[in-house]
């Protein structure tokens, strides 16, 4: 195995690597704390929708999106300190679906972090879950950055316990995505309240980093890209110099900047969605910035997923999104831009005809 | 000649007259319009309902996991080149290909009830958007 290389700006594949792993990217940021002590990067993987058919049988396509990603993410040198997964885990929140997803996060060589996700909770409201992976919500540090996970996937407490006769039905209830039947996410005042009690310690020039499995943001109601406490969340983020959500549920390449909050999503390992603009009936405020990822090509089922690294440079993000099936993709925080860009396909000149969606 | 037409025309009348069939073909009403709207929501609830069902496979994955609303489906586009099959492909084919393929199952027939709703709801979620064949 090669020694790290000490600038930390190739991420080298091990020895005996997979074939695959030589398209493993290479970050291109250099970091910038001034004790380069507190560089560090980070692994993301999310959206794994792990389910069940019967027996010991599971869907195949959704089972490689993880282990695919879990594998590759052990191949990353340097190492990331640690890795983040963004919520659902499971696709109906099932004990079989959680314990084969945990199966196969157990192989990830490094700490992991848990964010809750619909799909883990509405079944018997994460009480699973929290026996596999601990608190729903807390935080965390780490050289020198502040660390948030939200459980943002709550809702009315109408709608959780006195609209459905079982908890199967809620659980599929909120599963389908486009459902009308379904209700927005929130976080939900009792944790806003605990937010506000985390962040009182941590000075405003801490960069804070807050991890959600919604948007934090009210993108498109009709399928949940959407928070419906976004904005009291993102004032108790504004006084931060540099505030960033990262969030999965879309499984697609978003991202935008609304004040001092930089956004970014994930993808899913499992499989892409549509961005709202295709749907043809919807009205929706996605973030002008972002340049799509590419459109899905259905017949190599991994397209359109992935999973992601992250450098923190400045106490701001830049992260790749390293793409199965397409060229990978940077969107790193731009100080003179003050917003995240696109290192590659930002400018309209440079954009490639899968990017229009429609 | 002129005689002979009038002789068929009459023919023709008498014909339909006595099956009873109006000649009177534009003259619907708006019942008759509703009557036809509310046939074809009928089949398009249809097709909703399949779209989010698990049982249209073998493995519980429904249409609409990938495609809500059925969005990205396009099937204004269609028919059009499919590079990975190298023809041109009706819409319904491409269902059939979804069928076998992510939701692991066996596909249906061109003209089974249940094609006729996945395609009425993919296009009446696709309403107002113009035709557009071949397009990629």
């Amino acid at each position: 195995m090669k020694k790290q290389n000490p600038n930390r700006r190739d991420f080298l594949k091990g020895a005996g690597a997979l074939a695959a792993a030589s398209t493993l990217p290479l970050t291109s940021v250099e970091l910038a704390f001034a004790d380069s002590a507190k560089n560090f990067t980070f692994a993301y993987i999310s959206d794994a929708h792990i389910q069940h058919i019967a027996g010991d049988r599971f869907v195949r396509n959704w089972d490689r999106g993880l282990i695919r990603a879990v594998a590759e993410t052990n191949l990353l040198l340097p190492k990331p300190d640690f890795v983040m997964f963004g919520g659902d885990l499971a696709q109906l929140g099932t004990k079989a679906e959680l314990d084969h997803g945990a199966e196969m996060l157990a192989k990830l060589n490094y700490k992991t972090h848990m964010v809750m996700g619909e799909h883990d909770y509405y079944l018997d409201l994460g009480e699973y879950w929290s026996e596999l992976f601990g608190p729903h919500w807390y935080s965390f540090d780490h050289k020198g950055v502040h660390f948030v996970v939200l459980n943002s996937i709550l809702t009315y407490d109408e709608w959780t316990f006195e609209r459905w006769p079982t908890a199967t039905q809620r659980m599929l209830e909120m599963a389908g995505l486009d459902n009308p039947n379904g209700s927005p996410f929130m976080v939900g005042e009792k944790q806003r309240a605990w937010l506000a009690d985390d962040l009182s310690g941590v000075g405003k020039d801490t960069p804070v980093v807050v991890f959600s499995h919604s948007p934090i943001q009210k993108l498109y109601k009709g399928w949940n890209f959407w928070t419906e406490d976004a904005e009291q969340v993102q004032a108790l983020l504004q006084p931060f110099n540099d505030a960033t959500v990262i969030y999965g549920h879309v499984h697609q390449i978003q991202y935008n900047q609304i004040g001092n909050i930089s956004f970014q999503a994930v993808m899913a390992t499992a499989w892409p969605w549509p961005y709202p603009g295709t749907y043809a009936q919807a009205e929706h405020t996605m973030p002008k910035i972002t340049v799509p990822m590419n459109r899905a090509d259905p017949f190599f089922e991994r397209d359109a997923t992935g999973w992601q690294f992250i450098d923190l440079a400045n106490g701001r993000t830049s992260m790749t999104y390293h793409l199965y099936n397409n060229t990978n993709r940077t969107v790193a925080y731009d100080p003179a831009a003050g917003k995240p860009v696109d290192t590659r396909f930002q400018d309209v000149g440079n954009r490639v005809p899968p990017q229009t969606h429609y | 000649m002129a005689k002979k037409h009038l002789w068929a025309l009459f023919i023709v009348v008498a014909t339909l007259a006595v099956v009873g069939v109006s000649l009177q073909a534009d003259e619907f009403t708006d019942t008759d319009v509703e009557r036809w709207q509310a046939e074809y929501m009928t089949v398009v609830a249809e097709g909703r309902a399949l779209w989010g069902s698990p049982d249209l496979g073998t493995n519980g994955v429904a249409c609409g996991q990938c495609h809500p609303n059925a969005a990205n489906t396009h099937p204004e586009t269609y028919p059009k080149f499919q590079k990975q099959l190298g023809r041109v492909i009706a819409v319904r084919e491409m269902i059939n290909w979804c069928i076998m393929n992510p939701l692991e199952g066996e596909t249906l027939e061109l003209d089974d009830p249940r094609m006729i709703a996945l395609e009425a709801y993919i296009a009446y979620e696709r309403r107002g958007v113009a035709l557009d064949p071949g397009k990629h």
